[in-house]
């Protein structure tokens, strides 16, 4: 699969000359937010806040009511643990065109339990008029800005950085509420997010190869959540349903489904991997994807509850999955 | 040996700066390898080495020389080793010790080792999977005792210890070491404000002023100063400091401060000891080599640094 890098660094100097009335806002982690290239650019639209997150949320929304689209960078934790009374009241609450770039979701830092956003999208979720968007790839950041247009109120983004994969073809439209759909199937419906779609596809191959029919969305949009399409999959599933978050079990995508499928009378089996409800630690990426419950080989064994069979992958196949990506890329890229 | 209260020591300054010699190079010899929070020790070196070699009057370290694996997803609350106990855990007679910018966590293992609270092989784990002596420190880590790395937050929490411990009479005072950058943060005020209004008088906080922050230079940033008349404003007996000082350094956390904390603002220099590193000024709060012709410039610069156990 294609890796790229900085894409969020290019795509927001382009955002920048799409939009004059954007400025961004970042605090004290410019560079480190991949925000330093519209700095360059635009310094006249940039301000500095420093370590003052609650205060930075304020000044978003008071930009934001002086016709200013506030673009504020930071790590996720710092908006939605340390400021969420001002994202509430000052900007969910006045249903103001914030966009917040929450970086470091979950696994994707080393940082500990004070860098690592675990529960961003269930406390946002129960924001009213916020929406909510995770990306996965570098498709996705690219498309961040025509979604935002059609975003009147305020956007949390679920954003990672570095070097990403380019799973969509560059181009690809992304719609709010809109899943990506990535293989049709019968028997299962995956739903995925953010870093987690990466990681299944690594598998996906090896799983349709065992002669099981599953179908794959790539879920971007957290809130509003009633997209047709996901409804459709979880109808024509005849086993269940599996979602696959890089966030804890309380509140994210694996509660969003369970709450569509029972609103739609949908009474199926429905398996959610996530994090779990507990807090993660300093380690790789690897690492906490395994060992907090959101690796491939949980995703095999997922699949195997719901079909009643083992599909006879071994860890020799997960491991050997993940050196030879190109395949899948291929793949998909021709979907 | 390790751990033991350092007051009676007829070369505390000797020592104390040893101990600062000792946290640079051992930082400077680690971000050799994996790049790191470099800059960070080179600030606050003597601070650290007055806190552990004189200025803390601390327990011996309670904590396994080499720390325990960490498992976070399996460990059981009652099996927990907390980072607290490698400064002495908890007895009424002795300090407390809390870092808050914990992104300072590398110095404080060095700190810790230097000390003899833990040994030089624990340095190996950090930042590798499956241990507690993580890059980012939270209260697992060894000379944690809270997460701090949500900035603002220990000097809270330190001030929650310091009312309980002085309603239950403690001797021991409580210490909180705090990065100039979190002098930011909104809630570093509200605890200075509720410190001098209760009258924590048990209480110490020492602050690395090293005047730089993840994208550059505070002044160019968000400008903080003037300290002194913020902390006094606010409740707090502050006094300026040369923090490469380990004597002037004591003088000042020795300043009378009957019914208020103390502040202490320690004036230091960024890359204090390894001059090398101006080169990378104001971009300093990370460092990683960009090739290894700077590596190796970075390797001689260790070779030439005081050697281990020798004072300065």
């Amino acid at each position: 699969m294609k890796k790229e890098r900085q894409v969020h660094r290019q795509a927001l100097i382009e955002w920048g000359k799409k939009q004059p009335e954007s400025v961004v806002l970042s605090g004290d982690l410019t560079a480190s937010c991949e925000a330093d290239g519209f700095e360059q650019a635009y310094p006249d639209r940039f301000i500095n806040m420093g370590l003052m997150e609650q205060n930075m949320i304020g000044w978003a929304a008071g930009l934001a009511r002086e016709g200013f689209v506030p673009l504020v960078h930071t790590f996720g934790v710092f908006m939605y643990r340390r400021a969420l009374d001002q994202v509430e009241m000052s900007v969910a609450y006045a249903d103001l065109p914030v966009r917040m770039f929450g970086f470091l979701p979950g696994v994707t830092t080393p940082g500990g339990p004070s860098h690592q956003a675990t529960n961003d999208v269930a406390v946002l979720r129960s924001l009213p008029n916020m929406s909510i968007v995770e990306v996965g790839d570098a498709t996705d950041i690219e498309e961040l800005f025509s979604l935002a247009e059609d975003v009147p109120g305020p956007l949390y983004i679920r954003m990672i950085r570095g070097e990403i994969s380019r799973i969509f073809p560059a181009g690809t439209p992304l719609k709010l509420n809109k899943a990506r759909p990535l293989a049709r199937g019968n028997d299962i419906v995956l739903l995925s997010s953010g870093v987690c779609t990466e990681e299944a596809l690594r598998v996906m191959n090896l799983v349709r190869d065992a002669g099981l029919s599953v179908a794959h969305l790539h879920i971007t949009t957290l809130k509003p959540f009633d997209d047709p399409l996901v409804i459709e999959a979880i109808s024509a599933a005849q086993f269940g349903v599996v979602t696959m978050e890089n966030h804890s079990e309380v509140g994210g995508l694996g509660s969003g489904v369970a709450e569509l499928m029972v609103e739609h009378a949908l009474g199926k089996r429905l398996i959610k991997i996530s994090t779990g409800d507990r807090y993660l630690q300093g380690a790789s990426t690897p690492y906490l994807m395994e060992n907090y419950g959101i690796g491939a080989a949980k995703l095999v064994e997922s699949f195997e509850v719901l079909c009643g069979q083992n599909l006879g992958i071994s860890m020799e196949d997960l491991a050997a999955a993940e050196a030879s990506e190109f395949s899948g890329a291929n793949q998909l890229e021709a979907l | 040996m390790a751990g033991m209260v350092g007051s009676n020591q007829s070369n505390w300054p000797g020592e104390c700066q040893r101990i600062a010699d000792g946290i640079r190079r051992r930082t400077l010899a680690h971000s050799i390898v994996h790049g790191g929070y470099l800059s960070q020790a080179c600030s606050s070196a003597e601070i650290f080495g007055l806190l552990y070699g004189h200025a803390m009057n601390l327990g011996p370290s309670q904590g396994p020389e080499i720390p325990p694996p960490y498992e976070g997803w399996v460990e059981k609350k009652d099996e927990r080793v907390a980072g607290m106990i490698y400064n002495g855990g908890r007895s009424a007679d002795t300090d407390r010790f809390f870092v808050s910018p914990t992104h300072y966590a590398l110095v404080v293992y060095a700190a810790l080792i230097e000390a003899g609270r833990m040994d030089e092989m624990a340095l190996e784990q950090f930042n590798t999977d499956g241990s507690r002596v993580e890059m980012i420190g939270g209260e697992r880590s060894p000379g944690h005792e809270v997460n701090g790395g949500s900035f603002g937050q220990a000097i809270s929490q330190a001030a929650g210890v310091a009312w309980a411990r002085k309603y239950r009479s403690d001797k021991g005072k409580v210490w909180v070491f705090l990065g100039d950058g979190e002098l930011q943060e909104g809630q570093t005020w509200e605890a200075i404000l509720s410190m001098g209004f209760h009258k924590l008088d048990n209480m110490i906080v020492v602050v690395d002023v090293n005047g730089q922050q993840v994208d550059g230079r505070t002044d160019d940033i968000m400008g903080i100063e003037p300290l002194i008349d913020k902390f006094t404003s606010f409740g707090a007996i502050a006094v300026k400091v040369d923090g490469h000082d380990v004597e002037a350094l004591n003088i000042s956390c020795e300043t009378p401060h009957r019914d208020k904390p103390l502040v202490v603002l320690a004036y230091t220099c960024p890359y204090m000891g390894i001059p090398l590193l101006k080169e990378r000024y104001p971009h300093l709060h990370y460092v990683r080599f960009r090739s290894e012709e700077e590596r190796d410039r970075y390797k001689q610069a260790l070779s030439e640094m005081p050697p281990n156990g020798e004072a300065a």
